[in-house]
């Protein structure tokens, strides 16, 4: 009972503590920022860095709360950033302003990856352990094959859209009217997009996320969906719609996705449908994981680190990515084996106080 | 006749596909966890043999050997250091710490033999032809499905009748009750590795003189359907993991073939989502309903 207390109580700590720590992190960059510390490669890291913290608060929902592993994220955030790039393209004359642009762009991506969950979930989440895992990676890789060949175009007529499933097809297919302009050319990806997220709007946007998530771990229906990750067939014996709430967790994690998509998409001239492909799911999980399941706190500054580490290794060059590899692995073998965390435990004195605070 | 061959060309893919799966489905079985290092080894294997072929000039069954004998090493090697220290671990941390083993041995390859395609010499050259030459039939491919079926009776013999094999059986049943009954447990989990490992040697000699280009990235992709199959046939289950990779190879033939070569993978893919929503466990994986 003790330990429940405890664990209550810190983590309600824990839930004001991340909304201070993020913006005094976003407050300390945008000085940074403007003092002019930041090189030019660090700045074009912000926007990422702000995407992939979205990405992994979003699906520490499936797999920290809703104690389902997804080997597929990376497909709705695909989903999103396309989305986005067709919208705010297609919007370029219509709504000159660009925050206003983003705002819609944000909202249609959100849409449409809220679709794709809901569309998905309806099998993926009837199955269960490592046959949900293999099922969500088929659905990531099929999404990233599907927009591969997809060719959209943008004239006053309003958007085409084709696919080139047989490898026939080009942009010319589309009939563009005078003035119209290609907007993604299949498997070269989106071109020429006008890049109009922001910093600032990467951080409205992880605040939001935070504020959905939290809250939602905090509710009726997440606690709900945290009994039955604990235990399946109690909750469901207490009355508990298994179905409806894990849909529900994951229908908010696909949008929050598809949200972080349209900012990543919207941030690059161009981007092709591999970069989401299973190493980025792999990448987002690796986030997750290492920050602590469940704990967003973690997962924030699991991304920032992760995401950045390999940047800031450039020196090493050819090594950097052995290095990320061995750091992985030790920070899984120190954190996991019984031996080593129990020597831990000896050399720091603060490890045990540490350990009460952390949300499971 | 072009039916026919479309066929022939999917059961050596699959054969292929089949031969990884069985090392998948062996690891899955005994230690519950997904190994995604494992197409790695392959590509481990393909070089090994790819050095011992084309830049030392040794006979082939030697190049295969030493490939075998670098990748059971490897394997060993990897389950002590990486995966032995987690045995008590969540299955998550396992996985995580299988994700930095492939990047490990990806970027290692990287930095050993660099980014450039290697372009592979296969084992066996020519081709039968048949029919009065209609249908032809690469040596290669023959080897491959013949390397299969033997490694597919080998292993159900040795897993039915070996004492080691009993062994393997049981800590996959149950593994506090095999330590009871004195079998060591961590031996058979090493041993399976070895076992896994030796077969991922065969499967990238074969999968690289099929398709000659070796990158250091050449393991993931066949990897990752490789254990697609093992799902499809029941993961756990080793006439499960030969029949899915097979009929994962002929699918992805023929979808090739007849439908679009763009969309080989989502074919492949929804077929396995399909499978799994009627068969949750696989074609020939045993359901097991949860006890209260």
């Amino acid at each position: 009972m003790s330990k429940l207390k405890k664990n209550a109580s810190g983590f309600k700590l824990n839930h004001y503590l991340t909304y201070i720590v993020v913006t005094a992190a976003f407050l300390a960059v945008t000085f940074m920022n403007q003092g002019g510390i930041l090189n030019k490669k660090m700045q074009g890291l912000l926007v990422p860095v702000c995407c992939y913290i979205i990405m992994a608060l979003s699906l520490n929902l499936t797999v920290g709360i809703m104690g389902e592993l997804s080997l597929g994220h990376a497909g709705f955030m695909s989903l999103g950033a396309f989305t986005g790039v067709v919208v705010s393209q297609s919007l370029v004359d219509t709504v000159p302003n660009e925050a206003v642009r983003l705002c819609i762009s944000i909202l249609f991506g959100a849409v449409i990856a809220a679709v794709a969950g809901f569309l998905i979930g309806l099998p993926v989440l009837r199955l269960r352990g490592d046959y949900l895992a293999i099922v969500t990676l088929a659905f990531g890789e099929i999404i990233m094959d599907i927009i591969n060949c997809l060719i959209v175009g943008h004239d006053s007529k309003g958007v085409h859209i084709i696919f080139n499933f047989k490898g026939d097809k080009s942009v010319a297919d589309l009939n563009l009217l005078e003035g119209g302009k290609a907007i993604i050319k299949g498997a070269q990806g989106a071109v020429g997009t006008k890049t109009i997220s922001t910093f600032f709007a990467g951080f409205v946007m992880i605040m939001i996320t935070l504020f959905i998530v939290q809250n939602f771990i905090r509710s009726r229906t997440g606690r709900a969906v945290i009994a039955i990750r604990d235990n399946r067939i109690a909750a469901e014996s207490m009355g508990v719609n298994v179905m409806k709430y894990k849909m529900i967790a994951f229908v908010i994690s696909t949008t929050l996705a598809g949200v972080a998509g349209v900012l990543y998409g919207l941030n690059f001239t161009g981007i092709t449908a591999v970069k989401f492909n299973f190493n980025t799911s792999i990448l987002v999980l690796v986030f997750v994981v290492l920050g602590g399941l469940g704990n967003m706190l973690g997962s924030i500054i699991a991304a920032t680190v992760l995401y950045i580490l390999p940047e800031a290794l450039r020196q090493f060059s050819d090594y950097r990515m052995l290095i990320y590899a061995i750091v992985l692995i030790l920070v899984m073998l120190a954190t996991n084996n019984p031996q080593l965390k129990a020597l831990l435990q000896k050399i720091n004195p603060f490890n045990k106080k540490k350990e009460g605070g952390a949300v499971q | 006749m072009e039916f026919l061959s479309y066929l022939i060309s999917g059961l050596s893919l699959g054969s292929v596909y089949a031969i990884i799966a069985l090392g998948y489905t062996m690891v899955y079985g005994i230690a519950k966890m997904l190994n995604f290092a494992h197409g790695d080894v392959i590509m481990v294997g393909g070089y090994i043999s790819y050095i011992a072929l084309s830049k030392l000039g040794l006979p082939v069954w030697v190049s295969v050997l030493l490939a075998m004998a670098v990748c059971t090493l490897l394997g060993i090697l990897i389950e002590g250091l990486a995966y032995k220290p987690l045995r008590a671990a969540p299955s998550l941390a396992v996985l995580i710490t299988a994700i930095g083993v492939s990047y490990f041995l990806q970027n290692s390859a990287l930095l050993i033999w660099g980014a450039n395609v290697k372009s592979y010499q296969s084992v066996v050259n020519g081709t039968l032809k048949l029919f009065g030459n209609q249908l032809s039939i690469s040596y290669v491919s023959i080897l491959t499905i013949l390397a299969c079926v033997v490694i597919m009776v080998g292993l159900t013999v040795f897993t039915a009748k070996t004492k080691m094999g009993k062994a393997m059986r049981a800590c996959s049943e149950d593994k506090g009750a095999a330590q009871l009954m004195g079998i060591n447990v961590n031996k058979t989990i090493s041993v399976t590795f070895a076992i896994g490992s030796a077969l991922a040697a065969i499967a990238g000699v074969l999968l690289c003189s099929s398709y000659p280009t070796l990158v250091p990235t050449t393991g993931s992709m066949p990897g990752i359907k490789a254990f697609t199959a093992a799902v499809f046939g029941g993961i756990g289950s080793i006439p499960g993991a030969f029949l899915g990779g097979l009929l994962l190879g002929i699918i992805e033939s023929f979808a090739k073939a007849y439908i679009s070569t763009q969309l080989a993978n989502t074919i492949v893919f929804a077929v396995l989502i399909v499978v799994l929503l009627v068969r949750p466990a696989g074609l020939l994986g045993k359901y097991v309903p949860e006890k209260v």
